[in-house]
């Protein structure tokens, strides 16, 4: 006999490097070889397709990783480079068909023209599945590769001194700029602005068309885009939030945001600053979803992945750390828990698998028909857009004029 | 004895924002849904083209401050674009215009790496200068250079990409996972460069790509912009039409190579060139006309001739005479965005010329404009233009030719499936493709450091 129906979760995995572990590239099935060519990145995007996860995203940053904050560690025994997230969603793009994509852009040193119109293009390559998570960089050694502004050197534990503080929120309120410019910039175009008119010989009615006119401290754009408007009208934005910067920004600009509580009590004290913040902003009818972040490591038989942890800890000479809880036992174990923090109003989880591709096999193949079982995740892919599986809908253009 | 004959580099051009396209003919489809990039692209890489290749703007086009909206408006983006293509084509070059002016070389560097490793070796740079302030709204930087600053940005801005596709020498990923070894080298990508544009320091996130570096393109023909591809360009996309201005062309490019180390080979010369087939030559012609009205219609007329005289001329009437006024002379401020009003750089002697013209022919203003601006290249038979680009070849006006079809995505339809079979049978154009990157295509050989000279292992 079923049980009550519980409330339906979304799912998404983050894919990065061989897995979150810094030993996972190592284990007998990685391909640490391959971490740099399109089979190895459309193999994993296939089989989180399979698995009927709303989307994936694609981690990214603009100096190599490191285990400190401020320059390279000099590691060798670590996963190092990575490719442009967003050139790697494209790729996977016209290889899948339902999954949304949702590469990290960095916000601090890049153009929002430029990112506005990549990230409105890959959803014309996806037909409406693209997404872009915005992330700041405050690394000085980042700063130092665009050669434009210093970034002071603020220690991780420092962060709440007052130096500390204004460098998040002079990163953070950038952030928020730059989000504002992605979207005007993809309304800025009509759905109709394109007429083809041959008696009149217009091809754009340039009435539908608009100057975004934004300035701001960081930059000015003038607009509108060179790309008319996305398929979806606005691709889904998405940041990750740890403390009270960035959590105004996935309250007054996201439509996504990954959190990172480690209970279900933290998961109710961070939504309920979310949801403060996002009636502050006078967004308290829109949908922001709250995904919690978790690291996992799966397998069918109890006490296997736990054991693996600490066989991948042993090797990489410490215990994981991560910002995001951890979680080691079985896809059944995680389904219950997935179903249980689900009361506190979180609406999905995103995964970090912490070896690939065993812990997102374990996740298509074995999480998921947990969660069906639990009538708590989708049997079938519901829709043919990222806006679409996340339940919201197209939006009104800014600028087109209400009749 | 004759010398072996030399084999014709194909490209196809997406058509772009400028009335080269024909968007109001029924067969014109998207210029901004995949699916026409797709066809277009799988055209290209049926026919066993060498690449594709897309332009760039960054700004709508104005014209007495008003949006443009006579010509296609709106593109994708260029990285964006080609890598999604990378997934549905196996071989084709990928080649992308990016601008040196509103970008930064970190960033360009590590999209281009980046697109050279997801396809397997098949990117390419065409890389352009701009400096006006009217594009520059859109960015952090603004667009203002003085014009002595603007190929050096662009030569700096290379030079610094160079060192970034560099910095890792290509045997750092180890990745053993017995030894636990995954890099060679504990700072890989280790870069330094300080100079007058550009003063960055650090790490490159991308390891070397399959061809070490893109495939880098240089287009225009101004003195500067010669001398830049003779210097650090694998590649000029150029505009010469006739044979003996191409000959003249690359004769003179060819001859800067040696100053630089360079043999006659590694600069390809590729003219941007369009063409209009048909069963008989004059069946073509009547075509190339009809395709010439479509693009220039009264109001594009108008448009084009303000272009020259930078006035507003909407009162003008395009079935008469030129106006009497003369072109006001100075900074263009009617046609903002077209880097092709820089062509008219002495506007009242190209009047008096088009004056001269029309009076001879007794042409209108939509007439003369018809036959002054954007004739068809080649115009002809699948035999016929068959014979023009392999003679073009041949007589060293060329090494290849960079396609402009007028219709998208079809517009090279026709001439994979009539002109390429001709070329193939005369042994002077592939039947397959014989490398795996776009540098195999070109006869290119390995990538080589642009400020040096040096050649750089992959």
């Amino acid at each position: 006999m079923p049980g009550p129906s519980p409330a339906p979760l979304h799912l998404a995995v983050a894919l990065d490097g061989a897995g979150w572990h810094p030993a996972a590239w190592r284990e007998p099935d990685a391909r640490p070889d391959q971490i740099f060519t399109a089979q190895y990145w459309s193999d994993l995007v296939a089989e989180a397709e399979r698995g009927l996860l709303d989307f994936v995203t694609i981690e990214d940053s603009l100096g190599l990783q490191s285990s400190w904050r401020a320059e390279p560690d000099g590691r060798t025994d670590r996963v190092r480079g990575r490719l442009d997230a967003v050139l790697i969603a494209a790729r996977v793009a016209p290889l899948t068909r339902h999954i949304g994509l949702i590469p990290t852009a960095v916000v601090t040193h890049t153009e929002p023209f430029h990112v506005s119109k990549a990230i409105a293009t890959l959803d014309y390559v996806s037909t409406g599945r693209a997404g872009v998570r915005v992330k700041v960089s405050g690394r000085a050694e980042e700063a130092a590769h665009f050669g434009r502004r210093t970034v002071p050197s603020v220690r991780i534990e420092d962060l709440d001194s007052a130096e500390g503080l204004a460098l998040l929120k002079d990163l953070f309120d950038e952030a928020g700029d730059y989000v504002e410019v992605l979207r005007r910039l993809w309304d800025s175009w009509e759905d109709d602005a394109e007429i083809r008119d041959a008696a009149t010989g217009r091809f754009v009615d340039r009435h539908k068309l608009h100057y975004i006119d934004f300035e701001g401290s960081r930059f000015s754009v003038r607009g509108p885009s060179i790309t008319p408007r996305p398929p979806q009208g606005q691709p889904v934005v998405a940041a990750l939030a740890h403390r009270g910067e960035p959590n105004r920004l996935v309250a007054r600009s996201a439509d996504v945001g990954f959190v990172t509580p480690r209970d279900a009590d933290d998961a109710r004290s961070i939504l309920a600053e979310i949801r403060s913040e996002q009636a502050s902003a006078g967004r308290a009818d829109e949908t922001v979803h709250v995904f919690a972040d978790l690291v996992v490591f799966l397998d069918p038989d109890p006490g296997v992945a736990a054991a693996r942890k600490a066989r991948l800890d042993e090797r990489d000479g410490a215990e994981l750390t991560s910002d995001a809880a951890v979680f080691t036992g079985t896809a059944g174990e995680l389904a219950d828990l997935l179903v249980e923090l689900r009361q506190t109003g979180l609406t999905g989880f995103r995964l970090r698998p912490a070896a690939l591709p065993h812990d997102l096999t374990q996740i298509t193949r074995h999480l998921v028909p947990e969660l069906q079982r639990r009538n708590a995740f989708r049997t079938a892919y519901e829709a043919n857009t990222l806006r679409g599986l996340l339940g919201l809908p197209r939006p009104a253009n800014r600028y087109a004029a209400t009749v | 004895m004759s010398e072996p004959v030399k084999q014709i580099h194909l490209a196809a051009h997406f058509p772009g924002v400028n009335n080269t396209t024909v968007w109001s003919d029924p067969a014109a489809g998207s210029h901004i849904d995949f699916s026409s990039f797709v066809h277009f692209a799988q055209t290209a890489e049926r026919a066993k083209f060498d690449f594709l290749f897309l332009a760039e703007g960054l700004r709508l086009r104005e014209q007495n401050g008003e949006i443009y909206d006579l010509d296609v408006v709106g593109r994708p983006d260029t990285f964006t674009v080609l890598a999604a293509l990378a997934a549905v084509t196996d071989r084709l070059g990928l080649t992308g215009t990016i601008n040196s002016t509103f970008n930064e070389p970190y960033e360009v560097a590590r999209q281009f790496a980046s697109l050279d490793h997801l396809s397997a070796g098949r990117a390419a740079w065409n890389v352009v200068t701009s400096w006006d302030e009217f594009t520059g709204q859109n960015f952090r930087r603004g667009g203002f250079l003085a014009k002595e600053d603007r190929y050096e940005r662009a030569r700096q801005f290379l030079t610094a990409a160079g060192e970034l596709f560099d910095s890792w020498r290509g045997d750092e990923v180890v990745a053993d996972k017995d030894s636990g070894v995954f890099l060679s080298d504990p700072a890989p990508g280790r870069f330094d460069h300080h100079v007058s544009q550009f003063d960055i320091t650090g790490h490159f996130t991308v390891p070397r790509s399959p061809q070490g570096r893109p495939v880098i393109f240089q287009a225009g023909d101004s003195e500067e912009g010669r001398e830049f591809a003779a210097s650090a360009a694998d590649a000029i996309f150029t505009r010469h039409g006739t044979l003996e201005a191409g000959r003249a062309f690359y004769a003179d490019v060819k001859g800067r190579l040696a100053r630089y180390g360079r043999s006659r080979d590694e600069l390809k010369v590729l003219p941007g060139v369009t063409f209009v087939l048909g069963d008989t030559d004059a069946d073509a012609r009547e075509r190339a006309a009809v395709i010439r009205r479509q693009q220039v219609s009264g109001q594009t007329a108008i448009r084009l001739l303000e272009q020259l005289w930078n006035r507003d001329l909407s009162a003008h009437d395009p079935d008469g005479p030129l106006p009497a006024v003369d072109p006001l002379v100075g900074e263009n401020l009617v046609a903002r965005g077209r880097a092709s009003v820089r062509q008219y750089t002495d506007p009242l002697a190209t009047a008096a010329q088009w004056r001269a013209l029309a009076e001879e022919k007794g042409l209108t203003t939509r007439e003369l404009i018809i036959e002054v601006t954007g004739r068809q290249s080649f115009i002809g038979t699948p035999e016929g233009i068959a014979n023009s680009l392999n003679e073009f070849v041949q007589s060293d006006a060329a090494d290849g030719f960079i396609l402009i079809p007028h219709l998208t995505p079809g517009g090279l339809d026709e001439f994979a499936d009539t002109v390429v079979p001709l070329l193939q049978e005369r042994g002077v154009f592939r039947t397959e493709y014989e490398g795996a990157t776009l540098r195999d295509h070109l006869g290119l050989g390995e990538a080589r450091s642009a400020d040096t000279g040096t050649r750089v292992a992959s």
